[in-house]
């Protein structure tokens, strides 16, 4: 499988990872061949086996629904960039 | 002073041979030496640790230690540590001081052990060399123009050189096993869920796991007894009764039955490596073990469901970090979307920036079949592989890598070579098993490793295999003559 460099550029769109247009060519090159070594699992029918997402197959365990957490904000928030009032502040996104 | 052993150390304590406070000393001195050539360390913490030493060396005149009180160690830096840095190698969580301790931080702080900092690693956790570290690649001892393996690489060559007794690390594709075998020590990757991911920082979240690495068997069976067990705060976490993992060590081999794969032994393995694999063999023959050959026939594509599996869960755990709540942020963003994108450009390197397309792209509507479902048909048949064997062998034997370390800079251009090195242990991750490397020899002066693969939940059979080995062997007492010691 070849990937293009302008599928390159909309899954670093997607990723939110920005790729400088001098790296594109070598970015892609990396990608295009961990693809084509990724595509030897094609050479495998495996049409019917059951996916594995879980080595041990577990599933979620359930507890009691009772509040178990503290209220530790002001220690979160001082690992934050910008706070004010207990809020994370982010560049304006409406007028 | 360097090269005790986790055991020598516990047992000098206990006689009164000497303090924490003074062997914690000797640590730090060796860590001050050796560190600037070796870049094991990221942070050490000497202030901290001298109190945590001289509150053990009081635990212990209070009659109330352990076996571990009062014995230095080094945590691999993704284990978040309170209000101690933790980067993950990476520029992203340079400024990053957790509010919380990882559950096995907290468990080895109980047990009395005294950390001494944290070791330098592959940026979160991606990579087979070190060299993807944001704090510069860590150098094998044994040979400084090498690399140490990866990515727990700081700990390993931490260990190797004697700059700390034992050391965390974790492992998602080989991450504690390969390093472990580049720099000729001891390290176990446990069954998935057998030890805590709370505060581990997550790469590939159904695959992780945190271990022991040290000197010996006996050295990583007495960590593991303290760091693992049931933690409810992760929610893969696996509820069984604590175990101690140092009660079958002595257990004669008589009888066991080693599987040889022949996917292993007949790959393209490194000659003198490939030899010193079949003298360990008639070594556990001598033990009274019985060779059964066995296979594995799906281990060559453990490299692809690997790389779009584990791509697929970083690329997920990654986008947590966004510039807004920890971790790195750019300067004068313009508007919300610079910000992250921008936040993560600056704070990324470039294995990581590249996990996280091949990640995304395996989740992309309409690719999803094709890689991410059909890579999880291969894993469980990677699975039924090693279940098959189990019906017939005790354990697993066979090499952690093809090759010893290579040299600095030879294979980052190329990251599907970088990639194939992993082979052996993939596959061990994906079927969740617990896998071992120990030292067995060496080829052109640097380390070799066994590998040791055990059925779910079998580390204290894992352990008592590798002791018994042990025992009638001196590779683990080796060490690299270019820190102090005597090959």
């Amino acid at each position: 499988m070849s990937i293009e460099q302008a599928e390159i550029e909309k899954l670093a769109e997607l990723a939110r990872i920005r790729i400088a247009p001098e790296e594109l060519a070598a970015v892609t090159s990396g990608i295009a061949s961990i693809l084509g070594m990724v595509d030897q699992m094609q050479s495998l029918a495996t049409s019917d086996v059951e996916p594995m997402a879980n080595p041990l197959d577990a599933s979620q365990r359930l507890r009691e629904d009772v509040v178990t957490e503290v209220d530790q904000r002001e220690a979160f928030q001082a690992q934050a960039p910008a706070t004010q009032d207990g809020l994370y502040l982010v560049p304006k996104v409406i007028d | 002073m360097p090269f005790h052993s986790l055991k020598d150390v516990s047992s000098g304590l206990q006689a009164g041979t000497f303090s924490s406070e003074e062997i914690s000393a000797d640590y730090l001195r060796q860590i001050e030496a050796s560190n600037p050539e070796l870049n094991a360390f990221i942070t050490v913490t000497a202030d901290a640790a001298l109190i945590d030493a001289r509150s053990a060396d009081a635990s212990r005149a209070a009659g109330t230690a352990g076996p571990l009180t009062g014995v230095p160690m080094a945590h691999k830096d993704i284990f978040c540590t309170s209000d101690v840095r933790t980067s993950c190698g990476s520029r992203m969580l340079d400024n990053f001081a957790p509010p919380y301790n990882a559950t096995v931080v907290s468990k080895l702080a109980a047990a009395g052990m005294v950390s001494l900092g944290k070791t330098n690693m592959d940026e979160f956790a991606m990579g087979s060399s070190n060299e993807t570290s944001f704090y510069g690649p860590v150098r094998n001892p044994w040979n400084t123009d090498c690399i140490p393996g990866g990515s727990s690489g700081g700990s390993a060559a931490a260990v190797a050189a004697g700059m700390i007794p034992a050391a965390t690390g974790t492992d998602t594709g080989g991450s504690i096993r390969q390093p472990a075998a580049l720099c000729g020590i001891s390290g176990l990757k446990p069954t998935y869920g057998r030890v805590s991911r709370l505060g581990m920082v997550a790469f590939a979240s159904s695959l992780d796991q945190g271990g022991p690495m040290a000197r010996s068997a006996e050295d990583c069976a007495l960590m593991l007894t303290a760091m693992a067990g049931f933690d409810p705060l992760d929610s893969t976490s696996t509820q069984r009764p604590d175990e101690d993992f140092t009660r079958n060590l002595e257990q004669p081999l008589q009888g066991l039955r080693v599987g040889v794969p022949g996917e292993y032994m007949n790959a393209d393995l490194e000659p003198e490596l490939a030899s010193a694999m079949q003298q360990a063999l008639t070594e556990y023959e001598k033990l009274g073990a019985t060779l059964v050959d066995i296979s594995l026939p799906h281990t060559e594509l453990s490299v692809p469901a690997y790389y779009v599996i584990a791509p697929a869960e970083a690329s997920t755990n990654l986008s947590r970090f966004d510039g807004v709540r920890y971790g790195h942020r750019c300067e004068n963003p313009t508007d919300l979307h610079d910000l992250y994108t921008r936040s993560r450009d600056e704070g990324f390197g470039a294995e990581v920036k590249r996990r996280i397309l091949v990640g995304t792209y395996a989740l992309s509507a309409g690719y999803y079949d094709a890689y991410y479902r059909k890579a999880q048909q291969l894993r469980r048949l990677i699975q039924q592989d090693f279940i098959g064997a189990f019906e017939h062998v005790d354990v697993i034997i066979g090499p952690t890598t093809p090759h010893p370390a290579w040299k600095l800079g030879a294979k980052s251009d190329d990251p599907v070579a970088m990639y194939l090195e992993d082979l052996f242990t993939l596959s061990v991750n994906l079927a969740g098993l617990p896998g071992m490397s120990i030292p067995a020899g060496f080829s052109d002066g640097l380390p070799v490793g066994l590998q040791l693969i055990g059925n779910y939940f079998d580390e204290a059979r894992l352990l008592n295999v590798a002791h018994r080995y042990q025992q009638v062997t001196d590779w683990h007492l080796r060490t690299p003559t270019s820190t102090g010691g005597e090959q």
